[in-house]
């Protein structure tokens, strides 16, 4: 049988290993989103079309991630599609800030790129941005490919 | 005529028999649950009977749960990127890795490993203890077997089961790195940054070690309760180890499939 203090080492590391193993898989596995409700600011955007984009979907400016979406609902009333999503607390966005929804590579995700304005004053936690571009259906666009095509062929 | 009606009565009295039987030893497992959960006071009383367990149920599965997965994520990464690399999409292979193994494979397959290794095991020991007349003779002496035997076991095994899961899978998604960046050059910081992106801590994480945890204890529970109730004889015991790897391999299974579905099904 093993000696005691060895026992308790041997199990010591055990207990250790373990939860090292946990904490790389929360730190270098997942993201230990940085952009959590308690640091963040949530903003919301309408748009006529999302296409493909998903909760948790990123949101950039300038190809920098800043921000996660938060949620997606459907505007009974106007029968747009309501986007919440949470900015990190250390990005301060001019109120005239542009929404867009793009895709990453040909099929890649989609993810909602910002654009900013000129304005003074900062977008402030509940604010909606007035200015937004809908994703881009990829039948929608050979629709209109086809049909501008066969308009010129006339 | 007469002799046909008596065979048809006794098949439905085996039917009957085997379901009493079974019916009764879920109860029997039930009450013996509930004992050990009682007796949970011991495990903070005298700490050197759960250390000795967590040596014996724990670190010695390390070996295994550590090469299974190592073995494990590379292959993974290996399969993985044939597929992937037809749509270009190779840098998703972290994702894939780390996504399977998280969610799946490694509270599943350490729960097998640890019923194969830990549980027949502790099935054995108490199945033994049984046969040769301990358990009967502390009883005796006044001493609870429930307290000094089952419970220090059972929650041994509750506690090793998530870190042996999180070693898993944390070997597992080094092994993924091993064979797809160094051996199949997929690009690191593609690797990492889209396995990060898409493994969420709470979704994925901290589901894997909730999965973990419940195996912990279906697994002890069944290895303990197996040796607890095996006939006392050589026989019994060598049955009841059996019962222990067979039954948690199907609870395991089961429960995975239910506690995925409930975690997963609705996104």
């Amino acid at each position: 049988m093993l000696g005691k203090a060895k026992l308790e080492l041997t199990v010591g590391m055990f207990v250790v290993v373990g939860l090292a193993a946990l904490l790389f898989l929360a730190m270098k596995v997942s993201s230990l989103s940085s952009f959590s409700g308690s640091e963040g600011y949530e903003i919301k955007a309408s748009f006529e079309n999302i296409g493909g984009l998903k909760i948790r979907a990123p949101v950039m400016m300038a190809g920098v991630s800043i921000g996660e979406v938060s949620n997606i609902s459907l505007d009974t009333e106007t029968f747009e599609a309501q986007v919440a999503f949470i900015l990190g607390g250390q990005y301060h966005l001019p109120k005239d800030t542009s929404a867009a929804i793009f895709t990453s590579g040909l099929l890649g995700e989609q993810y909602i790129s910002l654009e900013p304005g000129g304005d003074d004053a900062v977008l402030k936690a509940g604010d909606t941005i007035k200015l937004s571009q809908s994703a881009m259906v990829l039948e929608q666009v050979l629709g209109q490919f086809l049909f501008s095509k066969a308009a010129g062929d006339e | 005529m007469i002799t046909t009606m008596g065979n048809m009565v006794e098949m439905v009295r085996s039917i009957g028999r085997k379901v009493l039987n079974s019916v009764e030893r879920m109860g029997r497992g039930h009450i013996f649950i509930f004992h050990t959960l009682m007796s949970v006071g011991i495990v903070f009383k005298e700490f050197s009977l759960l250390l000795k367990q967590l040596h014996s149920v724990g670190v010695l599965s390390i070996q295994i749960i550590a090469v299974s997965g190592l073995t494990v994520g590379m292959v993974l990464s290996l399969q993985g990127y044939n597929t992937l690399v037809d749509f270009g999409a190779e840098q998703s292979l972290g994702q894939m890795v780390a996504l399977s193994l998280v969610r799946e494979m490694g509270p599943v397959l350490t729960a097998l490993l640890f019923a194969g290794r830990a549980g027949s095991a502790l099935t054995a020991e108490i199945g033994l203890m049984k046969v040769t007349e301990q358990l009967p003779a502390m009883e005796i002496m006044a001493v609870d077997p429930y307290r000094k035997v089952i419970a220090p076991r059972f929650f041994a095994g509750v506690i090793s089961m998530p870190l042996l899961a999180a070693i898993f899978s944390a070997i597992g998604v080094f092994g993924g790195y091993l064979v797809g960046v160094e051996l199949l050059g997929v690009d690191a910081g593609g690797f990492w940054s889209q396995m990060q992106s898409k493994v969420g801590l709470y979704e994925d994480i901290i589901n894997g070690v909730i999965k973990s945890i419940v195996f912990g204890i279906v697994v002890t529970w069944i290895a303990v309760f197996e040796g607890f109730d095996a006939a006392p004889t050589t026989e019994g015991v060598s049955r009841a180890t059996t019962r222990t790897v067979v039954n948690s391999a199907f609870a395991v299974l089961g429960l995975d499939f239910i506690l995925t579905a409930l975690m997963f099904g609705g996104a």
